[in-house]
């Protein structure tokens, strides 16, 4: 297959923000996830756990609470005093409104979904009408008469439970009348609402349990404490044919190294995230009907999208981080050696920029171009053009100003192979084409999108020679424009799973499209129908392994002088398709990490095939062709990401 | 329970099919495709569910393909046979049947057989067999000839027992039938005879089979329409040639006249079966599914159209051609049961979802598999008895047999004769039987109730030795034990036992604390669990650096000479190392301790805490040995025995010394673990700096090979 000369680059410094708030939406089967720097992401629980949407964050929006109403509509809540509502299509912040009670600490949505209920700093808990297109304030709360509302969750309640102030952290109404609530004390404490009295108390932790998810049916529920542990409570009959129930503490998880600051209750998983950044899905095996691959435990710890792009002429990488870019260009080596070696750098690694973003708002998405002299990045509200200028070691910047109006925001950004033509996805749908001269740009067209569709295109990826531009959104189908005579060209037929990556390959202008259920598609755009490869692959089915794998693809290029061979990666491998080769089937080893030896003939026909996998580079952010015979892999070692968090709660380790 | 679904066709046109059938449907690699080969050119893969084709391949024209086309399931590659001596082997991408891989065998093959867990075989036309992969080594290999003169083979079947392959073929000469079994491991071949009965104008008409480890079960259905059963030996008993095998009578009037294409049978699974043909004279064909166990018929099918005589089945899913086109039926077979069998059964379930089976097998434990069906298999061998006889005496004498015989010597038989009878069982043997076991020790015990003089230690112990046996299966034997002051027994029951009541653990402490020493001298008991305490070697080492202190272990403190040697003799450490291992719930356990004397309590906790300072000597914090007590059960009985004795124990003056040790080590260990609480930061940032050591650099350039 080959060898290559690999630069495995570990100085991408990027620490993914911790976990606020897990909301899971009943009906479309997704989950959004808010982090501490206010970014929203939206998981599809039905497509393989993929984090389809996201919303960026922004320095001053805190996001504390996170809550789906009226069906598939999504509102937070943060410190700065605001209720957002997200647009799932556009992917924009539909509106903001501020609530007049200080930070809001809490919010959740009434059970019929037409009511939004907020918990302000000043202590006043405050309803909301959900309207077809806002919300609108309807009336104010004392403490007194709070109890009235059939179920909240007010954090920062206060209440005198033991000798030391305890600060209850929330509380569930159940239909029947129970109050629970998970408090500082390490308690979970069971009420009667009518009485006022404690019916039982489990005291399951040392510190503090933050966070209690109820379960629709109620009769399980599940509590995340700041050791990192998550309690699974039953309601179980008391022997076994009797109706009196009780609630019972019956299962511990200890998948968290820090505080569960959020739990969340699937029908058949519990959802949880803390401030160790990791989103853990643990489905509950008496509710999973089949056992297959779904029903292990899922734990993502990275972005589905990228964060790096490459300038293959220059050798420089550019990192996106949530308020800065850094542009580095990898060092080089004159030594050789063979598989397995590390060699003698001759010229180390240099940081030749950091690129601090003005304004509060995280950065979306950044490019760097291919022949490495154009930077772009956008925010939510700013789009950001850069000129760049080497002067042997010295870098001049300089920004292209007067961006037009329309070019405010961008989903993603793609610069054509030859560095003269920028392709931008707005969120309304358009892609923007933009001729770049020296030092500046011209609007060339504007691609608006299919008639009576919002959705926005968050994937682009433009052919070699520049002809053809592919943009797939959350999940209608891949459209392919022809960028010379600028028309929409055709549109791939729409998959059930969304797109994940995309890229053209050169000289055949085949579309290679990655799913979230980890299919892979070639589609020839001059053809206008799928290749002969791609039917093959669906006819005999991809090896069981790969469609077991739990990350999707998020980056496939192409290899210059190898149109057979296509080269893709996930976080925990890379692999290059020989298309050449025939497909594995289930009985032969998919991933062969030893070289043959000199077996008989028959032994090689039998375990040669297309896939060849290497999982040396993990957890792998970003890998691509430099050339021929150059890789360059991005990895993030978790490791170095715990180094970066703040401490644990600590644990005895000895005499326990 | 058996039921015949709503039938689907498969195909109608694409299938030339012609009055005399297909050649044959086999399974291929993935569950739900199937191979069928037709009988001209065409071999075509059909994905049953979707009830589409996903592949077509046939031969040139002139050529014909004379052997069902079939799966290599160690390859995935398909393997078929046209003009009776070219072998195809093609993969599923393979195109055109012309450019695959190709080999001119020498002689005529009769068929390739090819199931799950071994490499295809290919039966030639002569009877010769050979495996793929030797005979491709080498297509031009010579083929021996095993048939005699004008002897055709009418029938062959394929198994795996027991991981070896078995090849079973039925010839025919001159209206004689003939049984090979070709063994491929021990490439042994064996012939036998069948015996076709006196109805001598009936002439067999379809065979089919199953195996169980010792036969196959060869059943044929014969023109006067009844089902016979013959049981071939798999592992011939002896070497002379030419074995004669008599058939039994196992169904009757399952069908009556022939049609032109002729009557099937098909086994289903070792209680049904399905046969396809007339059931009345002039009445249409039908496909009827018999229980062969309870000899009923299950339901039944017409087939209006006419079939071509030919049935398989596969996983479920029944194949015929049923007029012009493949039709398959899916067909479940519930466990058989009495009420199953006679429609009495409650049928709740939608006839769309997954089947459970509907009654629970309490003598097949969930997860033996296959392997488990003794039960059935016992019941059918006794009444298969007399069939065998005449076959192979020895084996047919079952265990069931034996363990009734067992029981009777039981209760009146001599010691002797009763272990002789035992050694009989044990020899016949498995893990189902408890019960079985579970009879002979109650039976036993009652007799030994009955005569105070009889107690049969041997045999007892044996039994308890199957590893199958549990307290409530045999609740006697311990308190016979006790009473018998049998230690061993009693030990080897603690090993054994999942379920032993406190009260019974505690008696049984009691009598390991107080037995005498000399009683116990003569007595074997099991000395896995102990150590030899007397070696006094580490003790020597401890001496050369008294100033270390081990885990908190400090020897000037706890004045170690005095404590270092055992409290107790090994033999009996061996039997409180059994109390300590068995399971126990304390607050059942505590109300009995309190029965014990001080005296057997002290002494207990003098070994406990011996054995907790041996613990402490190394870090690990384990007693050597090769299954010795864990630190958390010494604790836990130590805990339990103060809990419940401690007022009695502060009593006694020789206790008072043990309890000032007890607490000065436990005192000790607590200050060691606060110590170290205090410097784990320490050990931490030494744990770093030792990652750091071992992790690479920020960046760097490496090469990589990908093969």
């Amino acid at each position: 297959m080959g060898e290559f000369k690999v630069h495995r680059v570990r100085f991408f410094n990027y620490v993914p923000p911790g976990i606020r708030c897990v909301a899971y939406n009943n009906q479309s089967n997704r989950l959004a996830v808010s982090r501490t720097d206010g970014t929203v992401e939206i998981y599809n629980l039905s497509a393989n756990y993929f984090q389809e949407k996201f919303f960026p964050g922004h320095e001053s929006r805190a996001t504390e609470a996170l809550c789906w109403a009226q069906g598939q509509r999504l509102f937070s809540a943060g410190l700065n005093g605001e209720i957002l509502e997200y647009d799932l299509q556009a992917l924009n912040i539909k509106y903001a409104m501020d609530a007049f009670g200080g930070p809001i600490w809490s919010m959740i949505a009434s059970p019929s979904g037409s009511q939004l209920l907020i918990g302000c700093e000043d202590g006043s808990v405050k309803l909301f009408q959900i309207t077809p297109d806002k919300i609108q304030f309807e009336r104010n709360f004392d403490r007194q008469k709070s109890s009235a509302i059939r179920k909240m969750i007010v954090d920062r309640q206060y209440m005198s439970v033991s000798k030391r102030k305890c600060i209850v952290w929330g509380v569930a109404f159940l239909s029947d009348g129970t109050v629970i609530s998970v408090d500082s004390a390490g308690k979970v404490q069971f009420w009667d609402s009518a009485t006022g009295t404690l019916i039982k108390s489990h005291l399951i932790a040392n510190a503090d349990v933050q966070s209690i998810a109820v379960a629709d049916q109620e009769d399980s529920f599940v509590v995340g404490t700041a050791e990192g542990t998550v309690f699974h409570f039953q309601l179980v009959s008391v022997t076994s044919n009797s109706t009196e129930k009780q609630w019972v503490r019956t299962k511990p998880f200890q998948h968290h190294t820090h505080d569960v600051r959020s739990v969340a209750h699937s029908p058949t998983a519990l959802i949880s995230g803390g401030t160790d950044t990791h989103l853990v899905i643990r489905p509950l095996m008496e509710k999973v009907e089949v056992k297959n691959y779904d029903a292990a435990l899922r734990k993502i710890t990275f972005p589905h999208r990228r964060l790096i792009s490459c300038s293959k002429k220059k050798q420089l990488l550019l990192f996106q981080f949530a308020h800065h870019l850094e542009l580095w260009r990898l060092g080089s080596t004159v030594a050789t050696g063979k598989n397995g070696d590390t060699l003698p750098l001759s010229k180390n690694a240099d940081h030749l920029l950091h690129l601090k973003t003005k304004g509060p708002e995280n950065i979306i998405c950044s490019s760097v171009s291919p022949c490495g002299s154009w930077i772009a990045y956008s925010t939510a509200c700013r789009f950001f053009l850069y000129r760049l200028n080497y002067e042997h070691d010295n870098i001049s910047l300089k920004r292209v100003s007067k961006m037009p109006a329309f070019l405010h925001s961008a989903l993603q950004i793609l610069f054509s192979e030859d560095s003269t033509k920028l392709f931008v996805a707005s969120n309304q749908g358009c892609l923007h084409v933009i001729q770049l001269l020296e030092g500046s740009f011209k609007h060339l067209h504007t691609f608006q999108p299919q008639s009576g569709t919002v959705e926005a295109m968050c994937l682009l990826a433009v052919s070699p020679d520049g002809n053809w531009l592919a943009a797939s959104g959350t999940s209608a189908g891949v459209h392919v424009y022809n960028v010379k005579h600028l028309k929409l060209h055709c549109t791939v037929p729409a998959y059930n799973f969304p797109v994940t990556a995309l890229a053209i390959a050169p000289n055949t202008n085949y579309l290679v499209i990655a799913h979230s259920d980890q299919q892979v598609f070639e589609y020839s755009i001059p053809d206008k129908q799928y290749t002969e490869w791609s039917r093959n692959v669906q006819k005999q089915g991809l090896h069981h392994l790969w469609l077991q794998r739990d990350t999707p693809i998020t980056h496939i290029s192409f290899h210059p002088k190898r149109p057979m061979h296509i080269l893709l990666h996930d976080a925990y491998m890379f692999c290059i398709i020989d298309k050449s080769l025939p497909l594995p089937n289930d009985k032969t080893v998919l991933y062969n990490p030893l070289p043959p030896k000199n077996e008989s003939d028959v032994f090689r026909r039998r375990t040669a095939h297309a896939f060849k996998i290497s999982k040396i580079y993990k957890p792998l952010l970003f890998l691509d062709l430099l050339d021929e015979r150059t890789l360059v892999a991005v990895e993030r070692p978790l490791d170095d990401i715990i180094a970066q968090l703040p401490p644990p709660i600590k644990k005895k380790k000895f005499g326990t | 329970m058996a039921a015949l679904e709503e039938e689907f066709t498969l195909s109608a046109v694409t299938l030339g099919a012609r009055p005399d059938g297909l050649l044959g449907v086999e399974e291929s690699d993935k569950t739900d495709h199937f191979l069928v080969t037709d009988r001209s050119r065409t071999v075509i893969l059909y994905k049953v569910s979707d009830q589409k084709p996903l592949g077509s391949w046939s031969v040139k024209q002139g050529q014909i393909i004379t052997c069902p086309a079939v799966c290599n399931f160690q390859t995935g590659e398909h393997i078929v046979v046209h003009d009776n001596k070219v072998l195809r082997i093609w993969n599923h991408e393979d195109v055109n049947l012309d450019k695959v891989f190709k080999a001119t065998l020498s002689a005529e093959v009769h068929r390739v057989h090819s199931i799950q867990g071994t490499e295809p075989v290919v039966l030639f036309k002569s009877g010769a067999a050979r495996g793929l992969e030797a005979l491709l080594a080498e297509p031009q290999q010579k083929i021996e000839t095993v048939l005699s003169d004008g002897e055709v083979i009418k029938w062959t079947k394929f198994f795996v027992v027991y991981r070896h392959p078995v090849l079973v073929f039925i010839t025919e000469k001159d209206g004689n039938h003939f049984a090979y079994v070709q063994m491929f491991n021990s490439r042994n071949l064996s012939k036998y005879t069948l015996l076709l009965g006196q109805e001598d104008n009936s002439v067999t008409l379809s065979f089919t089979a199953y195996v169980d480890r010792k036969f196959i079960f060869l059943m044929s259905l014969s023109s006067d329409g009844c089902i016979y059963e013959t049981l071939i030996p798999i592992y011939p008993s002896d070497t002379e040639k030419n074995q004669r095998l008599v058939r039994s009578l196992l169904l009757k009037a399952v069908v009556s006249g022939i049609p032109p294409n002729g009557v099937t049978l098909t086994i289903l699974d070792q209680d049904h079966v399905a046969v396809l043909g007339p059931p009345r004279p002039s009445s249409k064909e039908c496909l009827s599914i018999w229980n062969i166990k309870f000899q009923t018929l299950q339901t039944s099918k017409e087939l209006p159209q006419g079939t071509s005589g030919q049935l398989w089945y596969y996983g479920e899913h029944l194949f015929m051609l049923h007029g012009k086109c493949l039709t398959v039926v899916p067909c479940k077979c519930g466990v058989s049961s009495l009420a199953g069998a006679l429609g009495k059964l409650k049928h709740t379930q939608d006839p769309g979802t997954q089947t459970m089976p509907h009654h629970v097998n309490w003598e097949i434990s969930p997860g033996c598999g296959p392997g488990s069906q003794n039960s059935v298999q016992l019941r059918r061998t006794l009444r298969r008895k007399k069939n065998e006889v005449s076959l192979q005496p020895e084996v047919a004498v079952s265990e069931a047999a034996v363990s009734e015989q067992l029981l009777s010597t039981i209760k009146n038989g001599s010691e002797k004769h009763i272990e002789v009878e035992l050694r009989k069982f044990l020899a016949k043997w498995t893990p189902d039987s408890h019960t079985a076991v579970g009879d002979i020790i109650t039976g036993l015990l009652e007799r030994s109730k009955a005569e105070p003089s009889f107690y049969p230690r041997n045999c007892l112990i044996q039994l308890v030795q199957t590893h199958v046996l549990s307290y409530s299966l045999c609740p006697g034997l311990m308190d016979t034990a006790l009473e018998k002051t049998d230690v061993q027994m009693l030990q080897l029951c603690l090993q054994q036992f999942p379920d032993i009541p406190e009260s019974v653990t505690c008696a049984c402490l009691k009598l390991f604390l107080s037995i005498g020493d000399d009683s116990l001298q003569g007595i074997n008991i099991n000395m896995e669990s102990v150590f030899d305490y007397s070696n006094t070697e580490q003790e020597e080492k401890m001496e050369e650096q008294p100033e270390i202190l081990r885990n908190g272990f400090n020897p000037e403190d706890s004045n170690c000479k005095e404590t270092a040697s055992c409290p107790v003799m090994r033999k009996r450490a061996a039997l409180l190392n059994a109390v300590l291992h068995a399971a126990y719930s304390e607050t059942f356990l505590l109300p009995h301790l309190k029965d014990i004397p001080a005296q057997d309590i002290t002494l207990f906790l003098q070994y406990l805490y011996f054995l907790y300072l041996k613990c402490s000597e190394n870090a690990t914090m384990t007693l050597p040995g090769k299954h010795p007590p864990t630190l958390s059960q010494i604790m836990d009985w130590i805990c339990l025995l103060l809990d419940a004795n401690f007022t009695v124990v502060l009593m006694i003056p020789e206790a008072k010394r043990l309890l000032i040790n007890l607490y000065k080590f436990v005192k000790s260990q607590i200050s060691v673990y606060s110590e170290l609480n205090k410097i784990e930061v320490s050990f931490r940032e030494l744990q770093k700096l030792n990652q750091e050591k071992n992790s690479r650099g920020l960046y760097s350039i490496e090469v990589l090979e990908l093969f």
